[in-house]
């Protein structure tokens, strides 16, 4: 496939494969909309460290898109959007970058999968270009390496027969291979950051674990830390080390991923477990639903967010706010009235 | 011989365009009946038109029966059709009596040259200025640039014109005005006294142009891959050329289609403030002089031009989105 030598004179410095490399403090954006301001991350805190994956679980809504994007520093504060907090990234504060210091950032040091690979290539352009063009900004390679290197980087994505793709527009190939391709795009830097947004919803069953384990393997390979954000709780088991479920703009609960499978403290975490289908459980049973539907980020309920569709909400959830609360070291709640409290 | 996808692809092209050309015919025959037939109910008589006030009965017969005025109007018709296929569109029917098709070979180029020129000049404002005006919808450039082109869009070209002509060419002295210098003499001298009614027709296709590029760009930059090039450090600049623009351009190309083939033949205007030998000229002389064969043949030529600048914009769809290459044409 890749010869190390070539693969070494094309990264920019070698890492470090430890410690600390993204600290996000209570971020918040706010979205200037005609009908208000709309809440979107409201205060969310975690670090990742260097090679890990952390796992972003929320329904649709509940903010997880725009906090990857505000990290990345796609949302900036500007006309129609506020961001407070800090995003600190590799020692530096995102926020406060130049836009050309943010170019310079994204698909070299911090790369993005989007969710839906029909739409996230250039249709008139050929999937060669889409990888050479970041190779050329980034890499300062000339036009032949770049193609090389392109070629190289459709194999490590595992495409059959990569001189033949690289010529060929988005539309001749399948979702599945899209997807790839928008993943070589993401990793053609080695980037020490990915910021997956649902890589797999569109795609479906088959591929979804396909993908999955390619950047199970190619995280193995480069080493690069992974925020993957899903509405799948199932998508998140298995691959990432550290889950945060987020609901309404912020984060309700987080711990290592087999604490929050095993013993979720937060109703909206254990809610969500439970609508998970399960292989063993008798088949037409229906399934456990979350009543009710996110709230309206404009004007959020005073107290607990998830408070109106939840089944243990008492008087002090409606006009208290709970902060995280740590149940252990590493695993944090926002709950008045934690389930599981008797099984630790 | 079907045999490797190449021989294949060879095969669809051929048929594809095989289809196009017999288009292409049909809607050329449609449009040259078409125009004979509207022509053949002009009130004026030819006949009269050529003999004038102190003709005989016998003389008047005579004329008629020569220039075939007493067969159907079918019979006229096929009689003109095939003598305008070898390229013969017979002589005018008022003094000094000489051959339309080399009255045309004349007056074409100039109209073809303003046309081309003023498309390309608008081509070349309209892109940056769209471009500036979609990078921030709504934003100070935008709004100025969207007022612009509706000021110049309500200005008609007589007066844009004459405007031109007051402050370039009498005021600054920069260019001349009402004077023609064939392409065969001398490029230079052609392009100096094409440049202002090049910019006169330029005016109002910029505006038009700008803001139907600068809406399609501003829908284009929503697409999903726009945040994906962004996301791979892609500059604006870089985003809007490479990007945006392809996918931004059909209603450009079309409207550049239509307009071409609709300006060859109606620069009138233009032509009449500029003192310039072109079509528009040409056909409202012949129609005022009832000079009806000029009239035809001008109409089957712009026509042509017509139908063959609309085949040549589709086919370019198929580079500005490889997605209906194939697909169907």
């Amino acid at each position: 496939m890749t010869s190390n030598a070539t693969r070494e004179s094309t990264r920019p410095a070698e890492r470090p494969r430890s410690g600390t490399l993204l600290a996000v403090e209570d971020l918040r954006t706010v979205i200037h909309t005609a009908r208000g301001d709309l809440k979107a991350v409201d205060g969310v805190s975690f670090t990742l460290d260097r090679g890990e994956t952390i796992g972003i679980v929320g329904e649709s809504g509940s903010g997880k898109s725009v906090l990857g994007r505000t990290i990345m520093g796609l949302h900036t504060t500007g006309p129609t959007t506020t961001i407070s907090g800090r995003v600190m990234f590799d020692g530096r504060d995102v926020q406060s970058l130049g836009p050309k210091d943010l170019r310079s950032l994204w698909g070299s040091q911090i790369g993005m999968v989007f969710q839906d690979p029909m739409t996230a290539l250039n249709p008139v352009k050929k999937i060669g270009v889409h990888l050479t063009e970041t190779l050329r900004k980034h890499q300062g390679l000339g036009r032949t390496p770049a193609r090389e290197r392109a070629v190289e980087l459709l194999d490590l994505v595992g495409i059959p027969d990569p001189r033949r793709r690289i010529d060929q527009f988005p539309h001749e190939m399948s979702g599945g291979m899209r997807q790839r391709v928008v993943i070589a795009m993401a990793l053609a830097n080695e980037p020490a950051l990915l910021i997956a947004d649902e890589p797999t919803t569109a795609l479906d069953v088959t591929v979804q674990r396909q993908i999955l384990d390619l950047l199970g393997n190619l995280q193995a390979e480069m080493g690069m830390a992974i925020i993957l954000i899903s509405h799948n709780l199932g998508v998140v088991a298995g691959r990432a080390d550290r889950v945060a479920v987020m609901y309404a703009g912020r984060v309700a609960e987080t711990a290592d991923a087999k604490t929050l499978f095993a013993d979720p403290r937060h109703p909206y975490s254990e809610a969500l477990l439970r609508a998970i289908p399960r292989l063993h459980e008798p088949p037409h049973v229906r399934l456990a639903a979350i009543d009710g539907a996110p709230p309206n980020m404009v004007q959020p309920p005073v107290g607990c967010r998830f408070a109106p569709r939840c089944a243990y909400a008492q008087e002090d959830c409606r006009t208290v706010l709970p902060e995280l609360e740590p149940a252990a070291t590493g695993h944090l709640f926002a709950c008045h009235h934690p389930v599981n409290r008797g099984e630790n | 011989m079907i045999g490797s996808p190449l021989d294949l692809w060879k095969e669809e092209t051929l048929t594809k365009v095989l289809k196009r050309v017999a288009e292409l015919v049909a809607v050329l025959f449609i449009v040259s009946l078409g125009t004979f037939w509207l022509v053949s109910k002009m009130d004026t008589d030819p006949a009269v038109t050529m003999l004038g006030e102190g003709r005989t009965e016998a003389e008047y017969a005579a004329v008629r029966d020569d220039l075939g005025l007493n067969d159907p109007l079918l019979v006229r018709y096929w009689d003109w059709l095939s003598h305008a296929v070898t390229g013969d569109l017979g002589k005018s029917v008022v003094p000094p009596y000489n051959g339309i098709s080399d009255r045309i070979a004349g007056a074409l180029p100039v109209s073809v040259e303003l046309a081309v020129l003023g498309m390309g000049m608008a081509l070349l404002f309209c892109i940056p200025l769209a471009m500036w005006s979609a990078y921030r919808p709504g934003g100070r450039v935008d709004r100025l640039v969207g007022a612009g082109a509706l000021g110049v869009l309500s200005i008609p070209s007589f007066l844009a014109g004459l405007l031109i002509i007051m402050v370039l060419a009498n005021g600054l002295g920069w260019f001349p005005r009402a004077q023609w210098t064939r392409l065969g003499d001398g490029i230079g001298q052609n392009l100096y006294h094409a440049f202002l009614p090049a910019l006169t027709i330029a005016l109002a296709e910029t505006a038009m142009f700008t803001r139907i590029l600068r809406n399609d760009l501003v829908t284009t930059l929503q697409d999903d891959f726009i945040m994906s090039a962004k996301a791979k450090g892609m500059g604006p600049v870089h985003i809007m050329v490479s990007d945006a623009l392809r996918p931004s351009s059909f209603s450009l190309m079309t409207l550049m289609g239509i307009g071409l083939g609709r300006l060859i033949g109606s620069t009138v205007i233009v032509e009449y403030l500029f003192a310039l030998p072109g079509m528009g000229s040409l056909v409202i002389g012949a129609a005022n002089t009832g000079d009806f064969v000029t009239v035809q043949g001008a109409v089957l030529v712009i026509a042509v031009i017509y139908v063959l600048t609309n085949a040549l914009i589709d086919a370019s769809y198929g580079y500005l989105d490889p997605r209906i290459r194939r697909a169907h044409v």
